[in-house]
């Protein structure tokens, strides 16, 4: 999972609070695994650092997250290439892919052509795998590339199965 | 990855099969809404999409087994959407092949002819048939089982009679709708394996349509119908 990067799409919506990107990265991303506050504003002030975020000026009032985060061009452009560029086709992507399929329904990004995309590629190492298959190798590459291939399947399965639902994921996280 | 016997899509001659934004409707129900694609002679293409997307609508117009409402087909260059009946009949019969995913292999007839059974539809003497029947028993494993009738086969080797049928007459396009969906994955397999060595041996372009992914990664490419549109593929510059 690409924190950083999931913060800054989350944080491309509005400008928001440290406080804020915890609570809606742990709402859609965390599943039982929160994010601690302390990673939240170290990546904040790295974000800062690099120019991909700005922090606003303190503002009066009691506890410690008084600071409002806005994303920069940079920060926009970074969500941009990283949302069109297909996650390397491996098995077990679903939790990446999901996060982008979220963040892309949120800003109003076309998700449907990423699926589009990462459906492509998934099939280009299927293809690879299956001529490795066909190149007559022996048992063991095959059955390894089985294990590729089946894998690949399932998550292509997920990419259908979210191409079809994502109308109704698309009301789920504008609420 | 294409390996070294794939033909280099990208710099394909004038495609074999074109279709230009062709629609189809059954009654008030729109198959297809505006659909484009093109084969190139040699390809195998992989149609992919959800059930009810159009694709095997897309698979019987092209193949001139249906004609689309609107929009143009073409093949080698000639319109197939504007002929009548009779013509398309003998454009399938002559140039085309087809494997469906329930063979559809006559019951009462043996293996080798069901095999033949193109050939003698095109006039071929039943000798000669029977005879270039008898070479694909060897190359699809079936030998032995020439004079079985086909209702006595196993699955996978329904789907390989077929196959063989759907090869015999050395079509430039062979069509295969859901080739596999009836066979175990190791099955499948198999009739994968002798129906892309048998497409490409004898240079012959191939339309396959199925939603199995790893079905489609034995073709170059695939495109993705959904609500009737071709919506992911690239289309090959005429």
């Amino acid at each position: 999972m690409n924190i950083p990067l999931a913060l800054l799409g989350l944080l491309e919506r509005e400008p928001s609070h440290g406080y804020d990107l915890k609570r809606d990265y742990d709402t859609f991303f965390g599943r039982g695994k929160p994010l601690p506050f302390g990673q939240v504003y170290a990546t904040l002030a790295r974000l800062a650092r690099d120019g991909k975020v700005i922090a606003a000026e303190a503002e009066p009032g009691a506890g410690p997250d008084r600071k409002r985060y806005v994303i920069t061009e940079q920060g926009v452009s970074d969500v941009e290439t990283w949302l069109e560029t297909p996650v390397a086709a491996e098995p077990h992507l679903q939790a990446v892919l999901f996060v982008k399929v979220v963040l892309a329904l949120m800003s109003g990004r076309p998700a449907q052509r990423y699926l589009d995309a990462q459906r492509a590629a998934h099939l280009r190492r299927m293809r690879e795998l299956t001529e490795l298959k066909r190149g007559g190798g022996d048992l063991t590459d095959a059955l390894l590339a089985d294990y590729g291939l089946f894998h690949l399947e399932a998550d292509l399965r997920w990419i259908e199965l979210t191409s079809a639902r994502l109308d109704a994921l698309a009301q789920v996280v504008r609420q | 990855m294409s390996g070294p016997e794939s033909p280099a899509v990208g710099n394909m001659p004038e495609p074999l099969l074109v279709a230009r934004e062709i629609s189809m409707s059954f009654g008030p129900t729109a198959a297809l809404r505006g659909a484009s694609m093109s084969l190139a002679a040699g390809e195998l293409l992989a149609v992919m999409g959800p059930s009810g997307s159009g694709k095997s609508t897309l698979l019987h117009c092209l193949a001139g087994i249906l004609v689309p409402g609107a929009g143009e087909i073409s093949f080698a260059g000639q319109r197939i959407d504007s002929l009548d009946e009779k013509a398309r009949a003998r454009l399938r019969r002559d140039r085309f092949g087809f494997v469906f995913q329930f063979g559809q292999l006559v019951p009462e007839l043996t293996v080798e002819e069901n095999i033949a059974l193109p050939l003698l539809l095109t006039g071929a003497r039943r000798a000669e048939a029977i005879g270039r029947a008898g070479g694909w028993l060897e190359r699809l494993d079936l030998a032995g089982l020439e004079r079985r009738r086909c209702g006595e086969l196993s699955g996978g080797q329904a789907q390989r009679v077929a196959l063989a049928r759907g090869l015999v007459a050395d079509p430039a396009v062979l069509f295969a709708d859901e080739p596999t969906g009836s066979l175990d994955s190791l099955t499948g397999e198999q009739v994968m394996d002798l129906l892309v060595a048998g497409a490409r041996e004898q240079g012959m372009s191939v339309v396959l349509v199925t939603h199995d992914p790893r079905v489609a990664a034995y073709a170059d490419r695939e495109i993705v119908v959904r609500d009737g549109h071709v919506v992911s593929g690239e289309l090959i510059a005429p």
